[in-house]
């Protein structure tokens, strides 16, 4: 059995009293597309958040490259964060700077390139979401599925080997829906990269999913590969996987 | 509408458009016994009718009528609309006055501990933020103190001009009787460096740059870039809050400055038009008055305040929850409070100085 790039164990998550995840204990594995699946509200954003320390979690433990990080001090934690990329579910786009900056903000933080070098991979990365014209753009100039690719090249700036992304193809028309698809299976087999990904589109997790993970009122309903979720008689996830919505 | 062996019948439109004549209707049927409600010549329904129907089945309910004869499009509907099978809401909790004023109490503890916290943290990376401009925008800096500092220059200058006036010209009238009117410079100049100059500058720049703080930050956490962010492993506060910080320093002993001469310029006006003073006695008055005491305490009392009124403006932002309701709430609570702080301050500064 492969080592786990990230292992989850026992995750309990709350906001204030209320228990969002109760027990959760989940594992991905490098080089994957790993789907997180469940109704809306179910805390698959919250699960990320924790993963990543932007809550701290009330109890259980999260290994990432095979370091525990809830105990970590900061500093260590950001060496990690350099290597992940996010992209959230509203994008996150600085609304003050334009695109270019905003993909350009991890570049000069974290690396010492030249400037030209730099502008040369914000064009790449832009252009690979499609998003070459709208360089000097402002977020608030951007539709809403433009905002979430300008926010998927910020996310990928650093080619980081692991990458989090919140609902990306949501409000997505189905070809720039599939186009991204494409470009998530390219950084998966081109740069190696381990993809965590929340998603409803039952035709986007038929094209990327390696694995998925199906959570269900704060606990893991089913975990495995997609193969294994169709066949696993589970009735949420046969139902979903017919008809493409949740009870 | 009828009701006549315990059966209560309704018929053609229960909608919207008739509920209302419907239920003063049911109100006026004298009801003894009734068990069941029928609906048979019932032509169509829409949520509003099937809230009657809820409406009048709770009214009866010591009788509990069951619904016959009905359609299968109107059971459709009733089946969608009824507020019967919604779950109950939970019962908000009672609450005790001494448990809501020890919650209070705790929740002030809790957020005075938050704010002072947050002043370390600004406090620690303002001064790392001097050296290693790792973590911060570039020219991030000079655009604050274009923000803060030049864009509040007209405002800030006429005011001041005004409080001049109208300090010298309340007075100017008592000093005559004495013939006392050179010492109208005295008392401008004195209340201007130490008192009015530090204080109205910070009452403006806290509505104007304040309440910008806090909604900028407060906008940014509510649509998740302060998250962002800290993904990019960039320490929000080094972003967001010190370049501020060093702008405001920067900015308010020199706004201040402004102030107080233009304030004195305004008791100079006053003196000259209404007091038959000179310019050059006012001058020579205003210099012999003033040490240099007096203007390192204006000067020093407004950094605290400048420090003040970004602490105040960031902990509101950091701390907003909801969307976008919560950022008009925490740019209001922000101006309340820094206004306050400044106003707090200031009288400690008065205590402090005067013994
Ligand atoms: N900041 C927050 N404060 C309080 N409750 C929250 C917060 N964020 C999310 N929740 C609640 O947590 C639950 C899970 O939310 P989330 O993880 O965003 O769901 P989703 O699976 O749709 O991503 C929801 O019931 C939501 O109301
Ligand atoms: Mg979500």
């Amino acid at each position: 059995m492969r080592e786990p790039i990230i292992k989850v164990e026992n995750l309990v998550a709350k906001y204030d009293d209320k228990v969002i995840l109760d027990g959760v204990s989940v594992e991905f594995y490098p080089q994957e597309v790993t789907v997180i699946l469940g109704g809306s509200g179910c805390g698959k954003t919250t699960l990320i958040k924790n993963i990543l320390r932007l809550f701290e979690p009330a109890g259980g433990s999260v290994t990432i490259f095979g370091k525990e990080i809830t105990t970590m001090d900061e500093v260590e934690f950001d060496k990690i964060l350099e290597k992940i990329g996010m992209l959230f579910q509203n994008g996150a786009l600085l609304n003050s700077v334009s695109i270019f900056d905003n993909v350009s903000i991890p570049l000069e933080q974290h690396t010492n390139l030249p400037d030209e070098i730099i502008a040369k991979i914000i064009e790449v990365k832009l252009n690979l979401v499609n998003l070459g014209h709208a360089i000097r753009l402002f977020p608030s100039e951007l539709s809403g599925g433009m905002k979430k690719r300008a926010a998927l090249a910020r996310a990928i700036a650093l080619d980081p080997p692991l990458l989090f992304c919140d609902e990306p193809s949501a409000g997505l028309d189905p070809l720039t829906s599939a186009s991204l698809d494409e470009l998530l299976l390219k950084l998966k087999n081109q740069l190696k990269m381990t993809i965590i990904i929340v998603t409803h589109e039952l035709a986007s997790i038929h094209r990327i999913a390696d694995r998925i993970i199906f959570l269900d009122n704060g606990r893991v309903l089913f975990q495995g590969t997609l193969q294994e979720a169709k066949v696993s008689g589970v009735p949420e996830i046969t139902t979903f996987f017919e008809v493409g919505k949740f009870d | 509408m009828e009701y006549k062996n315990k059966t209560l019948f309704l018929e053609g439109d229960v909608t919207k458009f008739t509920t209302t004549d419907l239920l003063a209707e049911f109100s006026r049927i004298k009801i003894s016994e009734i068990e069941f409600i029928d609906l048979q010549s019932v032509k169509s329904i829409d949520s509003a009718g099937v809230a009657f129907i809820d409406e009048i089945k709770l009214k009866l309910k010591d009788f509990s009528p069951k619904l016959i004869n009905v359609a299968e499009d109107i059971n459709a509907s009733i089946e969608t609309f009824s507020a019967e099978k919604m779950p109950e809401p939970e019962p908000a909790e009672k609450a005790n006055i001494f448990v809501m004023l020890g919650a209070s109490l705790y929740n002030w503890l809790d957020n005075f501990r938050d704010a002072m916290y947050l002043s370390a943290d600004i406090a620690y990376w303002s001064f790392i933020g001097i050296f290693d401009r790792k973590g911060q925008r570039k020219g991030s800096v000079i655009q604050q103190s274009l923000l803060i500092g030049v864009d509040a220059l007209g405002i800030i200058g006429l005011l001041s001009l005004v409080l001049g006036l109208i300090l010298a010209l309340q007075s100017a009238a008592q000093l005559r009787q004495f013939g006392a009117n050179i010492f109208v410079a005295d008392l401008i100049a004195i209340s201007m460096v130490r008192e009015m100059g530090p204080m109205m500058t910070a009452i403006i720049v806290a509505g104007r740059s304040g309440s910008a703080i806090a909604s900028e930050i407060a906008t940014m956490k509510v649509t998740e870039e302060i998250d962002a962010l800290k993904m990019m492993a960039i320490n929000p506060i080094r972003y967001i809050v010190v370049p501020k910080f060093h702008a405001i320093t920067i900015c308010m002993p020199l706004l201040v400055t402004m102030a107080t001469i233009l304030g004195i310029l305004g008791g100079l006006i006053v003196g000259i038009t209404y007091l038959d003073l000179s310019v050059v006695s006012f001058y020579t008055q205003v210099i012999n008055v003033l040490t240099l005491k007096d203007i390192l305490i204006g000067l020093s009392k407004s950094v605290f305040f400048a420090w003040v009124i970004v602490i105040i403006g960031s902990y509101y932002g950091f701390k907003v929850t909801g969307g976008a309701e919560g950022v008009g709430k925490a740019t209001t609570l922000s101006v309340v409070a820094s206004i306050f702080a400044v106003i707090v301050l200031d009288a400690l500064f008065s205590l402090v100085f005067l013994i």
